[in-house]
């Protein structure tokens, strides 16, 4: 009946306290348009972009620093410049967000997996168990996380043969990253598990008999969730970061499919002499998408945190 | 003499709300003479602390005051702005709360807080302040007050605590003092000490003190005057004798009538507020009221019912004696060969010693003890939570294994089910209360069916007393009472012959657990449950055990029936308990017969 | 308390073990050790006695031994790029990292702190509202952005500060700093700033969530409702509970500076360790990689320790026990 499903949508709105809070807070709305609108940009970038950058054939040299089409030198092909290759600059973002996007929702949720995984029998389990993984957890700690990123990928440069490498370059990335960002996960998803199993539903589980894997699945997990967006969030903004900082320094995706990070690199060198646009519009781009997602995950951080304790 | 220090006149506040403006308190008279006790009481959510919050100036940013006046010795308080408030707070008016472990500042030594305070509202020197302080401990009775002054709050213990924040309370001699809730996390005989303290302080120091409790024996124990709150208005107030012995209002005398008496057992508890809106949840509450029209098909109380006889006229008891038996079991938590190469070797906490009681089918004991006492542990080990490190239980005249090496479809899961105290946690938030209650049906399998899952799962809450609509609610959206309702239908569901209780009450408006016990006892009557009912307070024991068992720091003083233990007890340690509890003794020549305890032919 | 530090050095040694393990892994079995210090005119036979006199035909586990022992006397080895001693390398560039870090770290403590305790404070306001709207940008934008912006402005148009290299330093025996000329402290400015900001965004936001938390604890209310001055209330009770747990942060926080040193000195050719390990990651040069690696771990664990063993002396709860009567 569609009343029936209208009055459980309204019933969901006023009861859902995170629904509510958001539809309440104009900064919350407008951060989650700006990354919904990356993301469309991201999938949608086949479509949007008039040039693709990564065809070598489609691009001329003679093309290449062209400024803003707004300016005297502009080409109206061009709308917002081309860079030192000849590629245009707003297609070229366009990809180099998607690629942004696909590394660090790769990564986040290898993360996420790992870690959430490891804090829950950590935490559940306790013990030697719990031991482990925690000392497993300091070992990584005691490497942070651009250092980590960067010995896997000197790693995986060092094993793989040459080529391959360029190819597997998304994998590595992600696994990169993500082996930087787990202990995040696994910490909160630990305290968190920790905290529910001494409450007394799981206690009445774990009376009842049921199984260890059933009730983690079934009781800790879904009301651990809330902290753990909070911590996805803020790590998928980190991510993205990351990646970034991996391209500039050049050891991050692949030359040929330039990410932000790598534009924002290649611009460096003609920002002194005048080509300004071709770091700034990455740079934009890059900083608008990282503050969007930061602006979201400090709203979820301030939703699940001490009002609803 | 009688000297008005505060008077309060139509008090109303008001909060803004995300749902709209919400009136806390309405219409509150109120005063209270230089040294006297003027006793607040009400359930949750009548407004107490807000009147204290109020009067102190202490009201969060989305409080006001919206109506009325506050006046201190003639002066109005009410349109005072902040700063103004804050020269009066410490020097004229001080407030102290309930939990002494949260209002002491861990890092700082109390000394320094405590001359700090003093300094804070007079100009004297430090050495000058700290005399003070210690001439001030001593009044509230910590010994040795020149050496401890120098310790930080967390080496001392709870009452102890408490004693340390009335000292700083006291120390810029104000004249009018809030305590709000101030002996509510206290065990009963250090409330009985602080209680004292505070009167003789009263009488010493000729201060007034508005006590803000929910508990009545305490109001009977410590005020002159008193006013009855529900819903943020006054229902009836003065003298204390009067207006408990033989109260005016209905609410009050439901009140009353819902208090559990040391001196006779009653059968039930009668003349309580019966009606669910007894119970609401506070100012989140949305629904006007929680039942609307939703059925399920064929489900009723009478269909629950028949299906838990059903049950029990199936499984006979073959084993003649006591249902359960405990014999000299020990538990001891936290001995340890070290973590790291030995490092860290513990001793250990022996949170039972050799306990050794017995519960007769069909009966309820009552296990009563301090905190810290091992009743919760008692439960634990016979639900399996922890493994006993001596000794044996039995189960309807089989040994019950203990938890580590208890089968996960063991037959004992479904037979001994517990209840929590805390409604809050006892249900997992994310689900409904459908989904709640049919976890137990399925999991011991007495149903597959969908639809026939679902009707025993309401048919169950309507024998709880709770509407049918209440399966697409979640728990957040009920009170407490009305969780462990559902925390009660749950543990049904199971169909269980022994149910263990631990403080099930303990977090529940005095009404609220009045309605409870009632239930519990009526099920205890329909189906021949089996009850191990924990608590510590000894007067809803009284009401609910046919035996009692007495537990002190794990070991078991004292083992006899109801009446005997009540009348006549030997072992010193109950005799202690039994004189510390609170009593309302003092106004049964009031009015006994409005209590519903003689029989009259009406 | 005893055996709460026994327990944390063991652990710490455990953590570094574990390091250890990785770097000798990387460092033996990630390329080919011998193929990358020979030419390729060099027989065959020649190769195998270079890699049985270096020992790479023993058992793992000797091998292993040998590299930890090597490693306990600060013999790292020698780079494959330029053949120079990883010790040499390490010790000549560090004091640039040291300094840049410190410098870093200040900046990002003197307004940090203030500022995370100002928002905490007022929480509505002009002056509050923007400095979380710069808080926030801080996070967001990378570092490399800010440094090359802050050598667009300052270095480029404005050409007020050098927009790459250390400038002038002055030796202090093996030292170099840059303290001590007015070249020195114009060069470690915009890197040290970067390299801050992050640092400082971080410390606010950490000091402000605290300090909210402790505003609201019971024992704050208590102290308001005994009228104690507000001044007193947030910079003494307040503030006194707020430090503890943010000086364990502070304390890692460094270790940050140090790993986050790399894009910082990469944008700003800041002769420094993260530039050193930048470089070994482009060429694959193992040793370095693996040198880097253990002593960026070590003082990590190093810090982690200290702040741990710190944090138990300030807080009186952990340093006493038991309870009076």
């Amino acid at each position: 009946m569609l009343s029936d499903t209208w009055s459980r949508w309204q019933r969901f709105r006023v009861d859902n306290e995170l629904v509510h809070l958001f539809l309440h807070s104009p900064v919350a709305i407008a951060s989650a348009l700006v990354a919904t609108l990356a993301v469309m940009a991201a999938l949608l970038a086949p479509v949007l972009a008039p040039f693709d950058p990564y065809d070598i054939g489609g691009i001329d040299l003679l093309d290449s620093l062209l400024p803003p089409a707004w300016t005297d030198d502009g080409d109206v092909r061009f709308p917002i410049g081309t860079d030192d290759q000849g590629r245009d600059l707003y297609s070229a973002i366009l990809y180099g967000l998607r690629l942004s996007l696909l590394v660090g929702v790769l990564s986040v949720s290898f993360a996420a997996l790992l870690g959430v995984t490891l804090g829950l029998i950590a935490g559940w389990f306790g013990g030697w168990v719990d031991a482990l993984v925690m000392r497993i957890a300091d070992v990584q700690l005691a490497l942070p996380a651009i250092l980590t990123a960067l010995l896997v990928d000197g790693i995986a440069r060092g094993l793989l043969p040459d080529g391959s490498h360029d190819r597997l370059m998304l994998v590595v990335l992600t696994v990169a990253i993500g082996l930087s960002l787990w202990v995040d996960f696994a910490r909160t998803a630990r305290a968190s598990t920790l905290v529910e199993k001494r409450k007394e539903y799981v206690q009445a589980a774990i009376i009842m008999g049921m199984h260890p894997l059933k009730i983690l699945a079934r009781h800790v997990l879904p009301n651990i969730l809330g902290p753990l967006l909070v911590i996805l969030t803020i790590d998928l903004a980190v991510a993205i970061l990351l990646e970034a900082t991996l391209s500039f320094l050049g050891v991050g995706v692949p030359p040929n499919q330039p990410s932000l990070g790598t534009l924002i690199e290649i611009g460096t060198g003609y920002l002194f002499s005048g080509e300004w646009w071709i770091v700034l519009f990455p740079a934009l781009a890059l900083v608008t998408l990282i503050v969007s997602v930061n602006v979201l995950g400090d709203f979820l951080r301030d939703v699940f945190d001490p009002r609803l304790r | 003499m009688v000297d008005t220090l505060l008077e309060v006149q139509g008090l109303t506040v008001s909060f803004a709300t995300r749902f709209g403006e919400f009136t806390a308190v309405e219409g509150i008279d109120l005063s209270v003479a230089a040294g006297s006790i003027h006793g607040l009481v009400g359930e949750s959510g009548a407004g107490k602390s807000t009147i204290g919050a109020a009067i102190m100036g202490l009201l969060p940013a989305s409080g006001r005051i919206a109506a009325g006046s506050v006046t201190l010795a003639g002066e109005p308080l009410q349109h005072l702005d902040d700063t103004a408030w804050h020269r009066l707070r410490g020097s004229r008016l001080a407030m102290i709360f309930q939990d002494p472990q949260t209002s002491l500042n861990p890092l700082i030594r109390i000394g320094d807080q405590l001359v700090e305070t003093i300094r804070q509202h007079a100009d004297i020197d430090e050495t000058e302040a700290r005399s003070q302080a210690i001439a001030l401990l001593d009044e509230t009775g910590i010994h040795d007050a020149d050496t401890r002054i120098d310790d930080y709050p967390h080496q001392f213990s709870g009452g102890m605590r408490q004693r340390v924040v009335i000292a700083l309370a006291l120390c810029t001699d104000p004249e009018l003092i809030i305590a709000d809730e101030p002996t509510t996390a206290l065990d009963v005989a250090v409330q009985q000490q602080i209680l004292d303290l505070l009167k003789r302080l009263v009488a010493e120091r000729q201060i007034g003190v508005i006590l803000i409790t929910h508990d009545i024996g305490v109001i009977v124990e410590t005020s002159d005057r008193v006013t009855v709150l529900r819903h943020g208005r006054v229902v009836e107030s003065g003298p204390t004798r009067r207006v408990l012995g033989s109260p005016a209002a209905d609410y009050t005398r439901a009140l009353m009538a819902a208090v559990p008496r040391m001196e006779t057992r009653l059968p039930r508890f009668r003349g309580i507020l019966d009606d669910v809106s007894a119970d609401l949840a506070g100012p989140d509450v949305r629904q006007a009221s929680v039942a609307d029209g939703f059925r399920v098909q064929g489900a009723s109380a009478e269909y629950a019912s028949s299906w838990l006889l059903r049950a029990r006229d199936g499984a006979s008891t073959a084993h003649e004696g006591p249902l359960l038996e405990i014999d000299g079991l020990s538990v001891t938590f936290g001995a340890s060969g070290g973590g790291w190469f030995g490092i860290g070797r513990r001793e250990g906490v022996h949170a039972l010693q050799d306990v050794t009681v017995s519960l007769a089918a069909g009966t309820t004991l009552g296990v009563v003890g301090e905190s810290g006492s091992g009743k919760s542990t008692l439960a634990k080990a016979i639900t399996g939570l922890v493994d006993p490190s001596a000794g044996t239980m039995r189960f309807d005249g089989a040994a019950l294994p203990p938890g580590g090496t208890r089968r996960r479809d063991h037959a004992s899961r479904r037979r001994i089910q517990l209840i929590f105290q805390d409604p809050f946690a006892s249900l997992d938030s994310r689900f409904t209360v459908e989904r709640i209650l049919a976890e137990p049906v399925r999991h011991y399998g007495h149903a597959t069916d969908k639809g026939e899952v679902r009707r025993l799962v309401a048919s169950m809450l309507q024998l709880v007393e709770m509407p049918q609509s209440a399966l697409r609610k979640y728990p957040h959206q009920f009170s407490g009472g009305q969780r462990q309702r559902v925390a009660v239908a749950r543990a049904l569901l199971a169909r269980p012959e022994l149910l263990i209780a631990d403080e099930p009450t303990s977090a529940l408006d005095v009404s609220v657990q009045a309605q409870i016990l009632n239930l519990l006892r009526d099920l205890q009557d329909s189906f021949g449950l089996t009850m191990l009912f924990i608590s510590h307070d000894l007067a809803v024991v009284r009401q609910i055990a046919d035996t009692v068992a007495v537990l002190k720091g794990g070991e078991l003083v004292e083992f006899a029936p109801n009446e005997r233990f009540f009348s006549a007890a030997e072992a010193p340690y109950s005799r202690y308990l039994l004189s510390e509890t609170p009593s309302l003794a003092g106004l049964e020549e009031v009015a006994a017969d409005s209590l519903g305890v003689v029989q009259p032919a009406r | 308390m005893t055996a709460f530090i026994a327990r944390r050095l063991l652990q710490a040694v455990f953590v570094m073990l574990i390091v250890s393990l990785i770097a000798f892994a990387l460092f033996r079995f990630v390329g080919d050790p011998v193929a990358q210090m020979v030419g390729q005119e060099t027989s065959l036979a020649d190769q195998a006695r270079l890699r049985a006199s270096m020992g790479l035909d023993d058992p793992v586990l000797v091998q292993y031994g040998r590299f930890l022992q090597r490693l306990v006397t600060a013999d790292f080895g020698y780079s494959y790029r330029t053949r120079q001693a990883i010790t040499e390398m390490i010790l000549s560039r560090a004091p640039a990292t040291i300094e840049l870090g410190f410098v870093s770290l200040l900046i990002s403590l003197i307004i940090g702190v203030p500022a995370g305790i100002y928002t905490a404070i007022r929480k509505h306001g002009v002056l509050a509202n923007a400095i979380l709207i710069l808080t926030l940008v801080g996070i967001s934008v990378p570092t490399f952005v800010i440094g090359i912006g802050l050598i667009y402005m300052f270095g480029v148009q404005l050409g007020w500060l050098p927009t790459f290299g250390r400038g002038d330093t002055v030796a202090l025996g093996g030292w170099n700093t840059n303290f001590l000329t007015l070249d020195g402290w114009r060069s470690i400015l915009m890197p040290a700033l970067t390299l801050g900001v992050y640092q400082l965004t971080l410390t606010m936001r950490l000091v402000r969530a605290e300090m909210q938390g402790v505003l609201k604890s019971d024992f704050i209310r208590f102290a308001r409702a005994r009228g104690i001055d507000y001044s007193s209330l947030y910079l003494n009770h307040a503030l006194r509970n707020t430090l503890v747990p943010v000086i364990t942060i502070v304390g890692l926080q460094f270790g940050g500076v140090i790993a986050f040193s790399i894009v910082t000195e990469a944008v700003f050719q800041w002769p420094g360790l993260g530039l050193l390990f930048l470089d070994s990651i482009r060429y694959v040069d193992i040793p370095v990689m693996s040198t880097y690696l253990v002593l960026i771990a070590l003082m990590f664990v190093t810090i982690n320790l200290a702040v741990d063993l710190s944090y138990a002396l300030i807080d009186p709860r952990v340093r006493l026990s038991g309870k009076g009567s």
